[in-house]
């Protein structure tokens, strides 16, 4: 076969489609050397960190929830973490779990429809997930099993999936019942079958073969794999504590971009599935290392089409931590959910685990219980640089393979669309 | 398809974001075992957060966020020009939402604050019938999927909606729920329009009026009531303000 250059090609996607928000890839090769390459989130911004000055503390949880549609729960108690933190309240341990279990839900929930919704599609060439329903229906069943329960899981612990309900400084308005939570753990036992058969739905699906060595922010776990709070590290070697959040991230502003981008070791780094997937793999439950090898999938991987494979095995870890956390429930006593707090001027942060990678809150509170000042730094705006700098190195391999026009805007779509971002979140 | 002897058609619809979260549209994908029934009565030919297929021959248009640019008003006057019927769907696009919070401050300071004087395409939070005439609105911070999938049928059978006229207290008391007010807790749920079947007073959280005021609502009542409690002015008017629910039926210090 004679490998042919791409002498010009002109991709210019608006909005692109199956992934949450608004962004551009614009691709203009000439001579066949690379013009411009760029990944333009032009998503219009809300300004969150303004909204936030002035609310009681009270209303910072509710709020944060607004910012984004998919990823509520981690929002609201990113915020509720942060203001706890900076009173120096610790929360009781039956809200501890169920929080634990909510982030479980929404991530699960974020995950299948990512896996499902936007990228099983491409993998299945057809332009949606509602053809699937005729085309392939025991697809659509399991997507619609899993996605089912995690919903009904979070309408249970935190009265609804999106915007939760039940999150307030100091633990939860209300636990659910002990019946409430068997029940639960019944319908986990019975979804957890339609895992094993997305499994081996994916197994099917061939990845297409990118490599771009990059450094892998995340929560470090101790005994857990990580989604609530603890220090952060990255694949390079860098270890901060939580409140050292800024210095993790660097935040800077581009003109193409109205997401900030950040940077650490490199120029680029990235979070999510994959970053707590390389830095967290001893931490996962048996059952999700079993997943993983049944996927071949072996930290460290530095493709990041494989951000596909790593949310579908945290998809197992979830379910089987899941059920622990209910049987623990079960077994314990739940009466104190909540604690009353003093209010007084201070500082906190918050950092957890959300679907797509850590996402730090910051609020400053004055004397009467007022937010004074709020930062947010969202996961997305963390990989929007990985984004751009893989989506330059890819199209780059694929001129010198002399791959043609449409495959090369078929796979920098899938590209940007494996890191499941949520663009609406990023600006925020 | 036919249903009591009646032909339906299947009308086109399209689904269109602006400047949100897009929690509105995902609800559209949950309640999940009711999808394949959902989308047998409608066809989809617009839908950019779940689809690649994107074609402009919609008739009804479900519009979600509020409206901060002008490209996006440009966008929006398109829309309202080619679909029949046009929908504003959640507390964003009725009511401009929490975006409304940030019109506490000049535009000017919003953008410095975030983008330290870079520029960024933006202008003041408006609510979709602000740009375009709309024909039906959708409640809610999130819209309920049940009001959504209740809505999608009458469309379907050419009947017109009629949302519940009554205050949230009215599914309180149908649920059984333990009156929060009563609890203590600052609730807006006797002045705010029904159909969410008062899922926040059933979680222990008061009301925060997402919905907009019902019918011959007793504001004065209510803030009364909310006063004899204890709670203070300003308090009771963050509450009021949160979603930007009740401009103009109450004055700007309650």
């Amino acid at each position: 076969m004679t490998v042919k250059t791409v002498k010009s090609l002109n991709i210019d996607i608006k909005h692109l489609c199956r992934v949450e928000g608004h962004g551009d890839i614009r691709i203009r090769v000439e001579d066949g050397k690379l013009a411009e390459c760029t990944w333009a989130v032009v998503e219009t911004p809300r300004f969150f960190e303004v909204m936030f000055k002035g609310l009681s503390i009270e209303m910072a949880p509710i709020l944060a929830a607004r910012i984004c549609g998919i990823c509520s729960i981690s929002h609201s108690l990113a915020s509720a973490r942060a203001i706890e933190r900076a009173l120096k309240i610790r929360i009781p341990e039956p809200a501890q779990k169920v929080r634990l279990l909510a982030m479980h839900a929404e991530t699960l929930q974020s995950h299948s429809l990512h896996l499902f919704f936007l990228v099983a599609p491409d993998f299945l060439n057809v332009p949606s997930a509602i053809p699937l329903m005729q085309t392939h229906p025991e697809v659509a069943e399991t997507a619609v099993k899993i996605k089912g329960f995690a919903n009904r899981a979070a309408d249970l612990l935190v009265g609804r999936s999106t915007h939760p309900i039940v999150i307030k400084i100091g633990g939860l308005t209300q636990v659910p019942r002990k019946i409430q939570l068997t029940e639960l753990a019944k319908d986990l036992d019975a979804t957890i079958p339609y895992l094993w058969k997305a499994l081996d739905f994916f197994r099917g699906f061939k990845m297409p073969d990118f490599v771009r060595e990059t450094e892998f922010v995340s929560l470090r776990g101790v005994n857990r794999y990580p989604f609530i709070g603890g220090d952060l590290i990255s694949s390079d070697g860098i270890c901060k504590k939580e409140d050292e959040y800024r210095s993790m991230t660097n935040e800077y502003i581009v003109d193409f971009s109205n997401s900030k981008l950040t940077r650490l070791s490199r120029e680029s780094f990235a979070v999510g599935a994959l970053a707590r997937f390389n830095n967290n793999y001893d931490l996962l439950h048996p059952k999700a290392k079993e997943a993983a090898e049944g996927l071949n999938l072996r930290p460290k991987v530095h493709n990041p089409y494989f951000y596909n494979l790593a949310q579908l095995v945290e998809c197992f870890h979830i379910m089987y931590e899941s059920k622990e956390l209910l049987l623990e429930l079960i077994d314990s006593d739940t009466s104190e959910f909540s604690i009353p707090y003093k209010i007084g001027r201070c500082e906190g942060i918050g950092a957890v685990e959300a679907p797509r990678g850590v996402l730090y809150h910051c609020h400053r509170i004055n004397e009467e219980g007022k937010i004074e000042k709020a930062d947010c730094v969202i996961p997305t705006s963390q990989n929007n640089g990985n984004i751009y700098y893989d989506l330059h190195k890819l199209v780059n391999d694929l001129i010198a393979q002399g791959m043609e026009e449409k495959e090369i805007e078929r796979l920098s779509q899938m590209l940007v669309r494996a890191y499941d971002p949520c663009i609406s979140c990023s600006v925020h | 398809m036919k249903y009591s002897g009646i032909t339906l058609k299947k009308p086109k619809v399209g689904f269109f974001d602006f400047t949100g979260c897009e929690g509105c549209q995902l609800q559209i994908t949950n309640k999940e075992e009711n999808l394949k029934a959902l989308f047998g009565l409608v066809e989809v030919v617009n839908f950019r957060e779940i689809s690649s297929e994107r074609r402009d021959d919609y008739e009804i248009a479900f519009i979600d966020g509020c409206i901060t640019t002008d490209s996006e008003v440009a966008r929006l006057k398109k829309i309202r020009e080619q679909a029949g019927i046009l929908v504003a769907m959640g507390a964003c696009a009725c009511l401009g939402g929490v975006n409304n919070l940030r019109s506490r401050f000049p535009l000017p300071d919003v953008v410095k604050e975030v983008y330290d004087g870079h520029h960024v395409d933006t202008g003041p939070v408006r609510k979709v019938a602000e740009i375009v005439p709309v024909d039906i609105e959708l409640p809610g911070c999130p819209i309920s999927k049940h009001e959504f999938e209740w809505l999608v049928r009458h469309l379907v059978l050419g009947i017109e909606p009629q949302f519940p006229k009554y205050p949230v207290c009215v599914e309180c008391k149908q649920r059984l729920n333990s009156c929060v007010l009563d609890m203590g807790m600052m609730c807006l749920g006797p002045v705010t329009r029904a159909g969410c079947n008062a899922v926040c007073p059933r979680n222990r959280l008061g009301c925060w009026g997402c919905r907009g005021p019902s019918e011959e609502a007793n504001f004065e009542s209510l803030m009364e009531i909310l006063r004899e409690k204890g709670f203070t002015e300003e308090h009771i008017a963050e509450r009021v303000k949160f979603f930007n629910a009740f401009s103009g039926i109450l004055n700007s210090d309650c």
